[in-house]
């Protein structure tokens, strides 16, 4: 098929940055997204251009790397994928295809589509672990029982990818789903109950330094998310929130 | 540096390392505040082992190309992580892990440290659980285990189909609370590009700042490198597109050996290449093994129908099916060890049998399964076990539940409803059993130069078990590094920081900048992409799944001439000092060119077959690889300025806790 690709360059993060207009003449439809940048930028090369730099590691939606904004959505027009995953059958012969890099103040850009996400890292230093110190004593990992269920949900909320795309495709760029996903894992675990009043006020309060802006509850991070993170978990880190308030 | 002392301490092998660990030196908490610490790397090696030397007081500067110590390339790991538990009470122990690993390595890894690492297996499930790591549960609330190939008991844990992301997760929580405490100071989206040696120790790094492209000294008493394995020399591979083997090539040319270049593990499920835009090949996890039956059609002209889209593998009735693994190897089935189930693919596929286009697939099929799950999930409901429409649909619930994830990653790359219709899948280059020597201390041949996880070469011979490596990841950075660099260190108490503004650290800078400027300056006509995906062709066709002399002596000539072709002709647009991703990657294939060589040499060498080494004139009549006592060492290289020159260094293995035996899985 035929594209028109209508990109975001920045040279660097005090350049101002403009969309510039490329033709791609034969994509094949077997192609993931990134494949077919991988073949723009191959003919870039051949002219002596410089290629579009973006993040991308995996390519099979687990590391969190590839971020990008396709037709002013986060991660594409389909659901539950991340950019590597999405392959080109999702478009038409013809079609125009506008990409921008994740737009938040607290993820400044870098290069054309690549953004610092540092912010996320420090929230997690903030709190986002059981102080627990590698010893080799610590008790059998059957010592304590957890249900099923519980180990399931905690799971459900561990498998966020630290993406940021709930953080670019909110309108008040608020991290809320991430953290929540984080407080929840421990909070629904008997590991992470000792710490869990600290843990979760150290980690909201980094977040507020970092810039992220407030959850007015629109619900896009969910539907954006590439790994179904649900709502739920900003309930819980609410729930937790006050209950560390009251402690 | 002569001949090689791989350290091994005295005693009874299942005394050793305890022995070892009473008798080592310690450094006072009080003295490790003066002692600094590089790591290089923060998947679950080099992540583990930061947070642990940490929380031990060293000052630990982490390193990794990623935009965050997260995404190190464990993050893809999907099927599980072993340990001798014997939760299931099915006769596993310490012992069985050991010799289910020796042998499965088919007899070319070293006794001590594979009995240490089954030793530890157990500690590192109790930690990852202390620490948060959300592993299956039954419903009685005690941890799952499944199946892996090679092996006839239940150890392994897993988190879903993401156990690496979890464990992964695990490490940099434990890292993050150490970056907190200013423990660890931390580099993302630094590369590594040289080892700085001192008075013939290891005392520091040469890196590159990727978004400035500064380039910059670091110091410290001991440099790790936990930088994973450097399967991407072939191009197509599971691996993520930014592994590399520079930080290991590096170490080598400034003195660590390279120990087994040639072992790499070749896995049988994955999902095949689809076209020349291919960028990287996807894992279907091997966990899927435990409930699909791999096959082709018996007959060619149901080959050739199916390829022509006359017919569908569900209209092949089952005594026109061939599972040929099932045939093969009765006893373990659909469940034989990687390297056994990839040449039995490829050997069906050369024989004519492949299922796809190119004829490079065989089916991995579920219906059996559903069946078999349905009619169970009937039963205990109490619901008619003979309604098919219902069974089916029970057992695909089941399925979903195991193993959702890799069927929507496949739906998602291939376009067809794998519960529908059975999974094509081919073997793709997947895990470097090959890697940088090292000794028990899992120290180099270099002084105060480690390496760890699976960068080193050390536990899994000539084949890796599946959930083996993420085991022996974090056995090494949480459980045997902070002992053994301790021992080390111990010297280095009265050392002081270590000055980079020395004529060692001059030198190695100025080499990096010349290696970058020679790149940038070039301005020939080929991108780097080019010369890599020529370098994989010669790669996976002649030193791949079976190599042969000729084939071997071919590749070691084309690969140089293409390197030689590389510095004349490849070309790097923008500069040094920015951004500049094609940079990083030339720096990355100029390396795999140098390698590859070695590579091709070592394979050459290595006159036997063995794990994943299989070599066409040494096979049994049967077509199973032949081993030769003759060649029952480690071969340990020594660079000497071109690849070609390396001088090979053998480790005899010995075996004396175990009987080497012809490896039959039949
Ligand atoms: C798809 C897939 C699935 C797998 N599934 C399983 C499984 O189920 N069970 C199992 O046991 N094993 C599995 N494996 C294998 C296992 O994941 C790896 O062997 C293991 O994770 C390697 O860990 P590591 O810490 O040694 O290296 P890696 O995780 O590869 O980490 C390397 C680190 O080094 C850094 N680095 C590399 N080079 C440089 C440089 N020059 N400068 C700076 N930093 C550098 C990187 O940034 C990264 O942080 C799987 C592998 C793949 C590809
Ligand atoms: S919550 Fe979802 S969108 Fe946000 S970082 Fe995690 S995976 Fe990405
Ligand atoms: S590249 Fe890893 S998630 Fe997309």
């Amino acid at each position: 098929m035929k594209l028109t690709l209508k990109i975001w360059r920045q040279k660097s993060a005090n350049d101002k940055g403009k969309i510039v207009d490329y033709k791609l003449n034969d994509v094949s439809p077997d192609m993931s997204f990134l494949e077919m940048l991988d073949v723009l930028n191959q003919e870039l090369i051949d002219k002596n251009e410089e290629p579009i730099a973006f993040d991308h590691d995996c390519r099979e939606g687990i590391c969190g790397m590839c971020s990008m904004y396709i037709n002013g959505r986060a991660h594409g027009p389909d659901r539950s994928i991340t950019v590597c995953q999405l392959h080109m059958r999702s478009f038409s012969d013809g079609d125009t295809i506008y990409i921008e890099p994740w737009r938040a103040s607290a993820f400044p850009v870098i290069k054309d589509l690549i953004v610092d996400r540092s912010a996320f890292d420090r929230i997690q230093q903030a709190g986002g672990f059981i102080s627990v110190n590698t010893s080799g004593n610590t008790q059998d990992a059957n010592g304590t029982l957890i249900s099923k269920h519980a180990a399931d949900e905690a799971m459900d909320a561990a498998t966020c990818i630290g993406c940021g795309a709930c953080v670019a495709t909110c309108k008040n760029s608020s991290a809320m789903l991430f953290v929540g996903a984080k407080v929840s894992q421990y909070a629904l675990l008997p590991q992470g109950q000792i710490e869990a009043a600290d843990r979760v006020q150290n980690m909201v309060a980094q977040m507020d330094l970092e810039g992220f802006g407030n959850c007015t509850n629109t619900g896009a991070c969910e539907v954006e998310c590439p790994k179904g993170i649900s709502l739920d978990n900003i309930a819980r880190m609410n729930r937790e929130l006050m209950k560390a308030a009251v402690k | 540096m002569g001949t090689l002392n791989s350290k091994v301490p005295e005693g009874l092998l299942k005394d050793k390392w305890t022995t070892y660990k009473d008798k080592i030196n310690l450094v006072n908490p009080a003295n490790k505040r003066n002692i600094d610490i590089i790591i290089v790397g923060t998947g679950l090696a080099g992540g583990s082992a930061a947070a642990t030397l940490a929380e031990l007081g060293y000052n630990v500067k982490s390193f990794c190309f990623q935009d965050s110590p997260r995404r190190a390339h464990s993050i893809a790991a999907q099927g599980g992580i072993n340990a001798a538990k014997n939760y299931q009470g099915d006769g596993d122990s310490t012992y069985r892990l050991f010799y289910d690993t020796v042998k499965g390595g088919d007899y070319r890894s070293r006794e001590s440290n594979v009995h240490r690492l089954a030793e530890v297996s157990t500690n590192i499930i109790d930690q990852c659980v202390a620490q948060g790591v959300p592993f299956a549960r039954d419903y009685g609330g005690l941890l799952d285990n499944r199946s892996f190939g090679g092996v006839l008991v239940s150890r392994t844990f897993y988190a879903k189909g993401q156990t690496g992301q979890q464990l992964l997760l695990g490490a940099y929580s434990a890292m993050n609370r150490q970056i907190g405490r200013g423990k660890i100071k931390m580099y993302s989206r630094h590369e590594m590009l040289d080892v700085v040696i001192v008075d013939g120790k290891a005392r520091g790094i040469i890196a590159r700042n990727l978004v400035t492209g500064e380039i910059e000294r670091h110091s410290a008493h001991a440099v790790v490198l936990g930088t994973g394995g450097y399967g991407n020399t072939f191009y197509l591979s599971t691996y993520a597109m930014g592994s590399n083997v520079t930080a290991i090539w590096k170490a080598h040319k400034r003195g660590a050996f390279f120990a087994n270049p040639c072992y790499t593990q070749i896995h049988p499920t994955c999902i095949p290449v689809s076209g020349d835009h291919q960028s990287k090949l996807t894992l279907m996890s091997e966990s899927l093994r435990n409930d699909g039956r791999i096959w082709v059609p018996k007959n060619m002209d149901d080959v050739l129908a199916i390829r022509e889209g006359k017919l569908k593998p569900i209209d092949i009735s089952e005594e026109n099916r061939d599972y040929y693994l099932e045939r093969r190897y009765p006893a373990f089935g659909n469940l034989v060890p990687r390297d056994v189930a990839s040449r039995a693919a490829k050997e069906r596929c050369d024989a004519g049998y492949g299922v796809n286009k190119t004829g490079e697939a065989v089916y991995l099929d579920f219906a059996a399964a559903i069946a078999r799950y349905g009619k169970e999930q009937a039963h205990v409901k109490g619901l008619d076990e003979d309604n098919k429409a219902l069974v089916t649909a029970l057992g695909k619930d089941i399925i979903k539940a195991k193993y959702g994830n890799l069927f929507q990653m496949y739906e998602k790359i291939v376009d067809q409803n794998p519960y529908e219709t059975p999974m094509m899948i081919f073997p793709a280059v997947h895990y470097t059993m090959g890697g940088i020597w090292v000794d028990y201390n899992l120290m180099t041949t270099v002084p105060g130069l480690y390496a760890i996880g699976e960068a080193n070469f050390s536990d899994h011979g000539a084949n890796r078990l599946g959930a083996s490596a993420l085991m022996q990841g974090l056995a090494d950075g949480y459980f045997v590094l902070p002992y053994t660099i301790g021992d080390y260190l111990a010297d280095d108490i009265r050392t002081g920081p270590i000055a980079t503004d020395t004529k060692e650290f001059d030198d190695a800078e100025s080499l990096v900048k010349s290696n970058l400027d020679k790149l940038i300056n070039n301005n020939g006509t080929h991108s780097v992409d080019y010369f890599h995906k020529k370098l994989g062709k010669i790669m996976w066709n002649k030193c791949g799944m079976s190599r042969n002399e000729k084939d071997l002596k071919d590749a070691i000539s084309e690969i140089a001439e293409l390197r030689a072709e590389f510095y004349k002709d490849v070309r790097v647009p923008g500069n040094a000092n920015e951004y500049n991703e094609e940079l990083a990657k030339a720096g990355r294939v100029a390396d795999f060119l140098e390698l590859g060589e070695l590579f091709a040499k070592d394979a050459l060498q290595r006159e036997e077959s063995a794990g994943g080494h299989f070599r066409d004139e040494y096979q049994t009549p049967e077509g199973e690889a032949m081993r030769r006592k003759e060649f029952q060492y480690v071969s340990a290289w020594e660079y000497k300025g071109q690849p070609k020159d390396a001088v090979l260094h053998k480790e005899e293995l010995v075996y004396e806790n175990i009987e080497v035996k012809e490896r039959s899985y039949k």
